[in-house]
């Protein structure tokens, strides 16, 4: 089985600011990956959730992609995550328009959820969490909400806006 | 630690304001005009001004998921153009009974029947006269917390519940003691 992962010990909770960001490869569609170290000198944000096709249009990710011209005045890029496969994560992006990369989790299941410590282990999915990464890979701050609360994008930008003045690239 | 969302900007005088100043339950709703579950709590708000009348101070406020909803965000634009003709409640009932029918056509016809300024109205949507009072709104309502449509705010904290009669009712209540 994936041995150099388990060989890390999951960590207990999300993890915290200050934290290495672990570095991962995923498909974002079926014949593309996407690495985080594609976005190094830039923040990032995860968005972990626990499923596509949530029933209201009040979505997480539909929410997002509305505000992605204010996360791009910061110069950060926002990377849905969840265990849906890829043609899943096709079919939910082009029905709800999304204009931001949705990765998935999906083999092993929840490998990367697991090494942020936001696997949910008797559902099957990944927590409702969100990580906020500086340009140099790091936790710069992470919440997870209640999974049935939608945490919105407040606390993103204000740790977006909390983050050290980049000088220009 | 656990933030509850409360509301970064109070209601103040641009917004559109049902009920007094000095009623004991406040509630703002963030919505938009094309989504169905905001058409769904319609009625609901409309209820519930009635019933509580002078208790309750009510504001609405712009959230359009433009991206989701073509027409959400002409649609905001309208109600604010009506508004600026002392009309933004007429036309606040008009779009959410016609949810089905806001292309820019239907959205002029809308204005005729509550006798408005028609140059005025289809100039002021054109040029986008009332685009950034939306996205002001929009903006108020991403610092606040909202996280879909209709988000409620009921003495400035986020509503998490439903949206259904008992449980709004319940939480009005609750602010009201």
């Amino acid at each position: 089985m994936t041995s150099a992962p388990e060989a890390m010990a999951a960590p207990a909770g999300p993890l915290p600011p200050g934290a290495q960001a672990p570095d991962f490869t995923l498909h974002s569609t079926p014949d593309q990956t996407v690495s985080l170290h594609d976005f190094k000198g830039q923040p990032v944000i995860l968005a972990f959730y626990p499923a596509d096709w949530s029933p209201v249009c009040g979505d997480q990710m539909v929410l997002y992609n509305e505000i992605l011209p204010e996360f791009r005045a910061h110069n950060a890029e926002l990377l849905g995550i969840s265990v849906d496969g890829a043609w899943c994560h096709l079919a939910f992006a082009h029905e709800r328009k999304l204009q931001f990369p949705l990765l998935s989790d999906f083999e092993p299941k929840g490998q990367i959820a697991k090494t942020y410590g936001v696997y949910r282990k008797g559902d099957g999915t990944t927590e409702r969490a969100l990580f906020v990464l500086d340009a140099d890979g790091r936790v710069h701050w992470s919440y997870v909400s209640p999974v049935g609360v939608n945490p919105g994008a407040d606390g993103i930008l204000t740790a977006l806006e909390s983050l050290p003045r980049q000088g220009a690239a | 630690m656990r933030r509850t969302a409360s509301l970064t900007v109070p209601i103040g005088p641009r917004d559109h304001v049902l009920g007094p100043d000095n009623a004991p339950v406040s509630m703002v709703e963030y919505g938009d005009f094309e989504c169905p579950f905001c058409g769904q709590a319609y009625p609901i708000v409309a209820e519930l001004i009635q019933r509580y009348g002078n208790r309750m101070r009510y504001a609405f406020r712009h959230f359009p998921l433009a991206t989701a909803h073509p027409y959400a965000e002409k649609a905001a634009e309208a109600a604010e153009a009506a508004g600026a003709q002392g009309k933004f409640w007429e036309m606040h009932n008009i779009l959410y009974t016609h949810q089905d029918a806001l292309d820019p056509d239907s959205l002029t016809e809308y204005a005729a029947t509550i006798d408005l300024d028609l140059p005025r109205f289809t100039r002021e949507l054109a040029e986008g006269v009332h685009a950034l009072r939306v996205r002001e709104d929009f903006r108020s309502g991403i610092r606040s917390g909202v996280n879909g449509t209709p988000s409620f705010f009921i003495n400035g904290f986020r509503h998490d519940g439903g949206y259904d009669y008992a449980e709004l009712a319940a939480a009005i209540e609750a602010a009201g003691r």
